[in-house]
């Protein structure tokens, strides 16, 4: 592929501008846009790795990717200090709610990234009696990442996919994606609203 | 072979031999399974000291267990012993591991899939299925419903509540509730979720002060259920499920996949083939050694290790990616050969990789290996003493850190390994420095072995003649390979279709958790997890 | 030498001729106090770039590159994401001291800040018991994180918080006594006078022996003490998951973050006032050219610079070893450092008193 053909999602950085070029007066706008740019250049991922997309996600981190690069090598153990869950491998029965209760400890604001097939779609293991098939079926998740694993240059591209999603979203006014902590439960009949915190 | 056929009807007259299998097969009721298995194991003349793999089986009619035994004094061959219950709807079989400890987490495996209950086993609760869970999903009249079994929102109950069938004087069969920790330990939960678990591994320790008392290993957080998807595939489709059970390993475990189905068909392999597979197996085996050294050094705190042994990684998987066009995940093996011929620069950059190694190898051992910290963390820590070994069926690195000569490529040569001139590496430590020295020796020797077929790769073939669709005819096959992690195994029952009729997986790595609880008493909770870095399991290769 | 000195006794007066001296003193401490808190966000934010391009040097990696030039505006990103994080109140903690602990860490760490000698005539109070009020109130960062860990209501925070109470406790006699054996040596404890007695050499050059094995003995339990690498385990992070601040989100995270960078740069400087020569540029007796020349060059460089060297080592410590076990490291600290530490007491006190020394 040549350099010229690429289309480097231009696009998408056109549509940021024209959205938050709308409306919002200068000093809020400004603001917002401050804010946008420090949650996207200081997205700290949760480390949480199934099976073989954790490995290339180590790759990443790796002295030849290096993804300190972009700032995203502060992975944090502790889903409360993280920004974001890379959920890369594939979630089975078992682990559907601890992964939920994962989401849901992280700090606002939070995004999910599918990576893989297994968290895109259930992959491979699509027609098992135990696999979630997708974890769009329990978490709202912001970016997908096909791949078997996905390449390490994969794995960047969905990071500044996302990068460029947040630019969009407002602070102040109308957080583009926010559940309410009631809306949730009406949602998840199976939570108990008094065990969680 | 036949002397052996006799002392085992001497010892039970009640037993059969079946015919025409791979191994020696023989049959035997289920009351006399108990004492028949004590005397296999005790018996001088048979010395049955290792249990390699328990299949659990459903034959339609009836259910059970084929349980596969080996003995190292004897020369490694194998015996396979089928052992039918009596009731189909509610089985019963005594269980064996009061004799080789490694059952105690296999019949566990067979109760949660074939609902087989084991009578006298101490813990009999679900292996990898959440304790809520409705059926048994390797049966074959198992409801696969996805109403039955929705994607659960709450967490498990009753986790601290487990039980176990005993068999009093009168021969009647009695369930026993138990407690998995007492009500007064102080129990820390260690994962799913967890930096160092290297996956979705969950501990539960029970500690005092720092130190542990008790380990109780959750598993099955990443349970995919392969050997149940395998039954509605053809076997060329099964193959690329290898690749991502021990992804550290996927071009080993293909390779037993891809031979277990050549055994079973008499297929013949080129040479060019089976030369270009046992490189592709060393090199594998070099790169995962090298993750396993990076996460030992960064369990310990020491990152900067980390990244050294992941800039050799990446050369490998440069190799890896040139001829099968991935980093991870190759598909590479088919039945009958490879998929691809080899990139033109192979031989030129396997060549660089053993030119540096050596130099690397030093540079490892100066930056963690030497480190007195490290020797400290690692000595004296998680004794795993041969006989121990030998009972849990550890092989591959750990085994062999125990003094344990276990290597499948040494005592059992399969393709071309009997040809190759390397040593098998063996440490007398049976701590977690001796298993993580193996790793690292074992690196010289996979450069050894790739130093003798780079410049001897014949021209020829690369696939041999396979028909379009893949039927092997009806019997069952076990095969076996030397894994980065230790003894692979694949079984295959065949009907005749197109479709196998029961696919089991035999994971080194299952057996290294079963080590956990064992190596781990009267160890730190920061030992725990150079324990479990050393041991170096592969949790989707566990869970499968 | 330029003194500092001249500036803020000249704005003293012109304030004083002004207004009352009440409202003056009012002035200059509100002045003082934003300079401090300036100081300590622009280090903190310094030290954490820092630390992040070293540890990527050392293992052949670039480390933030693409925010801004060579990634020198990543923790500004990073201090806006933090401000604006959720902080999540949880059921069945201690409320209160959920909530007062990290204020108690970066409480102690800017006060010890602020005791600093920044440079000739840059300091704050000049105490006649400086370095004694100096450990004295880094002893209250133990205490915000023991109750961190005590006040969350999780295993593994109570676990970070019992090794750390442990470990800094132990470690703050071995660097008492290092201490100490420099304040025998000087005969005394003013900040001041410390910096004003290295005028001709520093202690580690005319100490010699005792004040090496001081500063030894001073670098390693100052590792220990500001919780780094080998020495990490209350927040073992392939243990404990974060330690004792586990379950600390948004800023009273950064709180930890930033105190945590911080007490990296207060143990530097206090390491540089009392073995080498705080903000007193390097003199060779007999050398007069050459003092004249290092005379040049600002005190405040000097301090600064000689703080980051030794951060640079610690760093540098860090990102190579593996980390101790508990029951190691307090076999290490009572079988080993602390007795070393005494005698090395004894020791400086006989060259002391014999006037071994420069």
């Amino acid at each position: 592929m040549k350099q010229e053909d690429f289309k480097d999602n231009e696009y998408i950085d056109k549509l940021v501008e024209e959205l938050n070029a709308t409306g919002a007066n200068v000093a809020v706008g400004n603001l917002n846009k401050l804010i946008n740019w420090g949650i996207s250049n200081s997205l700290w991922p949760l480390t949480f790795g199934t099976s073989c997309c954790a490995i290339e996600f180590m790759s990443l981190g790796a002295a030849r990717y290096d993804m300190a690069r972009f700032g995203f090598e502060v992975a944090r153990n502790s889903p409360r200090q993280a920004d974001y869950i890379m959920v890369q491998g594939t979630i089975v029965h078992r682990m559907a709610p601890v992964l939920i209760r994962l989401y849901e400890q992280l700090a606002e604001p939070k995004y999910v990234i599918a990576c893989g097939g297994c968290a895109v779609s259930g992959g491979p293991f699509k027609k098992s009696y135990c696999v979630v098939n997708g974890v769009d079926k329990i978490l709202p998740v912001d970016v997908y990442i096909p791949g078997c694993p996905p390449r390490p240059e994969a794995f960047f591209y969905g990071l500044m996919q996302l990068q460029r999603k947040i630019k969009v979203q407002k602070f102040f006014g109308g957080v583009n994606r926010k559940q309410k902590r009631e809306e949730f439960f009406a949602t998840h009949p199976g939570f108990n609203k008094e065990n969680m915190t | 072979m036949s002397d052996i056929k006799e002392i085992l009807s001497s010892i039970c007259p009640e037993v059969t031999f079946a015919e025409g299998t791979d191994t020696l097969e023989v049959v035997v009721p289920e009351e006399k399974w108990h004492d028949f298995a004590a005397q296999l194991k005790n018996d001088k003349r048979l010395d049955f000291d290792v249990l390699t793999a328990v299949v659990g089986m459903d034959w339609k009619e009836s259910v059970g267990v084929m349980y596969y035994l080996t003995s190292t004094a004897r020369g490694w061959d194998l015996l396979s012993v089928k052992v039918v219950a009596k009731d189909r709807k509610d089985p019963y079989i005594h269980t064996v591991s009061d004799l080789w400890k490694v059952a105690l987490f296999q019949e566990r495996e067979v109760f949660d899939f074939f609902g087989i209950k084991f009578i006298n086993h101490p813990d009999m609760r679900r292996m990898f299925l959440r304790n809520d869970w409705k059926g048994n999903p390797l049966l074959k009249d198992y409801d696969a419903n996805p109403e039955l079994n929705p994607i659960p929102l709450d967490d498990e109950k009753d986790e601290d509540n487990t039980c176990s069938y005993v068999e009093d004087a009168k021969g009647k069969i009695k369930k026993v509730p138990g407690l998995v920790f007492g009500k007064d330990e102080y129990v820390v939960n260690i994962g799913p979720q967890h930096p160092s678990t290297h996956g979705v591994m969950r501990f539960r320790a029970a500690i005092d002060g720092e130190t542990v008392t008790k380990v109780d290993v959750v598993s099955g957080y990443i349970h995919r259920g392969i050997e149940k998807m395998c039954e509605s595939l053809g076997y060329p489709q099964i193959l690329h499920f290898t690749d991502r059970m021990d992804y550290m390993s996927a071009h080993q475990n293909r390779h037993c996949l891809c031979a277990c189905i050549e055994k079973a068909m008499g297929l013949e392999i080129p040479r060019r083939a089976q030369v270009i597979r046992v490189m592709m197996d060393e090199l594998m085996r070099i790169s995962s050694h090298l993750l396993a050294f990076g996460c030992t050094a960064m369990d310990l705190g020491a990152t900067t290790a980390f990244f050294y042994g992941f800039r050799e990684r990446e050369q490998v998987l440069d190799i890896f990616e040139k001829t099968c066009g991935a980093r991870m995940s190759m598909n590479y093996n088919v039945i009958g050969g490879v998929i691809a011929d080899l990139h033109p620069d192979f031989c030129k950059d396997v060549k660089a990789l053993i030119d540096i190694m050596p130099e690397r190898l030093k540079e490892y051992h100066t930056v963690f290996s030497k480190n007195i910290i490290a020797k400290n963390r690692l000595k004296g820590v998680g004794m795993l003493p041969k006989e121990d070994a030998v009972n849990y069926a550890i092989t591959g690195p750990s085994g062999r850190g125990s003094n344990w000569s276990c290597d499948t490529r040494k005592v059992r040569p399969y393709s071309i390994y009997s040809e190759l001139d390397f040593n098998e590496v063996l440490e007398t430590g049976c701590d977690s420095y001796a298993r993580y020295m193996v790793r690292m020796r074992e690196i010289e020797e996979s450069c050894k072995i790739l130093a003798q077929l780079v410049d001897n790769i014949p021209e020829g073939e690369i696939r041999a003649q396979v028909p379009k669709i893949v039927k092997l005819p009806v019997g069952h096959w076990y095969h076996q390979v030397e894994a980065s992690r230790g003894a692979f195994g694949v079984y295959i029952e065949s009907d005749g279709t197109k479709n196998p009729y029961r696919v089991h997986f035999q994971s080194p790595c299952f057996n290294l958790v079963g080590v956990m609880d064992l190596c781990c008493r009267g160890n730190m909770i920061a030992d725990l997890i150079t324990i479990g870095a050393a041991l170096d399991f592969v949790i989707p290769d566990i869970d499968r | 030498m330029f003194d500092f000195g001249k500036w803020t006794s000249a704005f003293n007066e012109l304030l004083l001729g002004c207004m009352p001296e009440w409202l003056a003193v009012v002035i200059e401490c509100v002045i003082i106090g934003v300079l401090v808190l300036g100081a300590y966000t622009v280090l903190a934010l310094f030290y954490i770039l820092y630390e992040r391009k070293l540890c990527a040097w050392f293992q052949c990696r670039l480390g933030p590159m693409r925010v801004g030039k060579w990634g020198l505006l990543q923790v500004f990103a990073d201090m806006f994401k933090i401000l604006i994080k959720e902080i999540i109140s949880l059921k069945g903690t201690d409320k209160f001291l959920f909530k007062l602990a990290p204020y108690l860490v970066i409480t102690s760490s800017v006060v010890m800040l602020a005791c600093l000698p920044w440079g000739n005539g840059l300091q704050i109070i000049n105490y006649n018991i400086g370095i004694f009020f100096i450990t004295a109130v880094s002893s209250i960062g133990v205490l915000g994180i023991l109750l961190a860990g005590w006040s969350s209501n999780n295993k593994y925070t109570l676990i970070g918080a019992m090794r750390s109470g442990a470990q800094m406790v132990s470690y703050e006699i071995s660097l008492g006594l290092a201490i100490l054996a420099i304040v025998v040596f000087a005969g005394t404890m003013n900040i001041q006078e410390l910096v004003e007695q290295q005028n001709h050499a520093w202690f580690i050059f005319s100490g010699h022996i005792p004040a090496i094995i001081a500063f030894l003995i001073y670098i390693i339990a100052a590792t220990a003490e500001t919780n780094r690498g080998p020495f990490d385990l209350p927040e073992a992070e392939h243990e404990l998951v974060a330690g004792y601040h586990t379950e600390y989100s948004g800023i009273t995270f950064g709180f930890y973050y930033l105190a945590e960078y911080l007490n990296l740069f207060i143990v530097s400087g206090v390491a540089s006032l009392m073995f080498l020569g705080g903000w007193m540029p390097l003199h060779i007796p007999g050398w007069e050219a050459f003092n004249n020349i290092m005379n040049y060059i600002p005190s405040i460089v000097w301090f600064l610079g000689k703080s980051f060297f030794i951060s640079f080592i610690i760093i540098w410590f860090k990102w190579t070893f593996p980390r101790v076990r508990i029951d190691q490291l307090l076999a290490f600290e009572w079988k080993y450092l602390m007795p070393v530490a005494l005698a090395n007491l004894i020791l400086m006190a006989v060259f002391v008193a014999l006037g071994w020394h420069f």
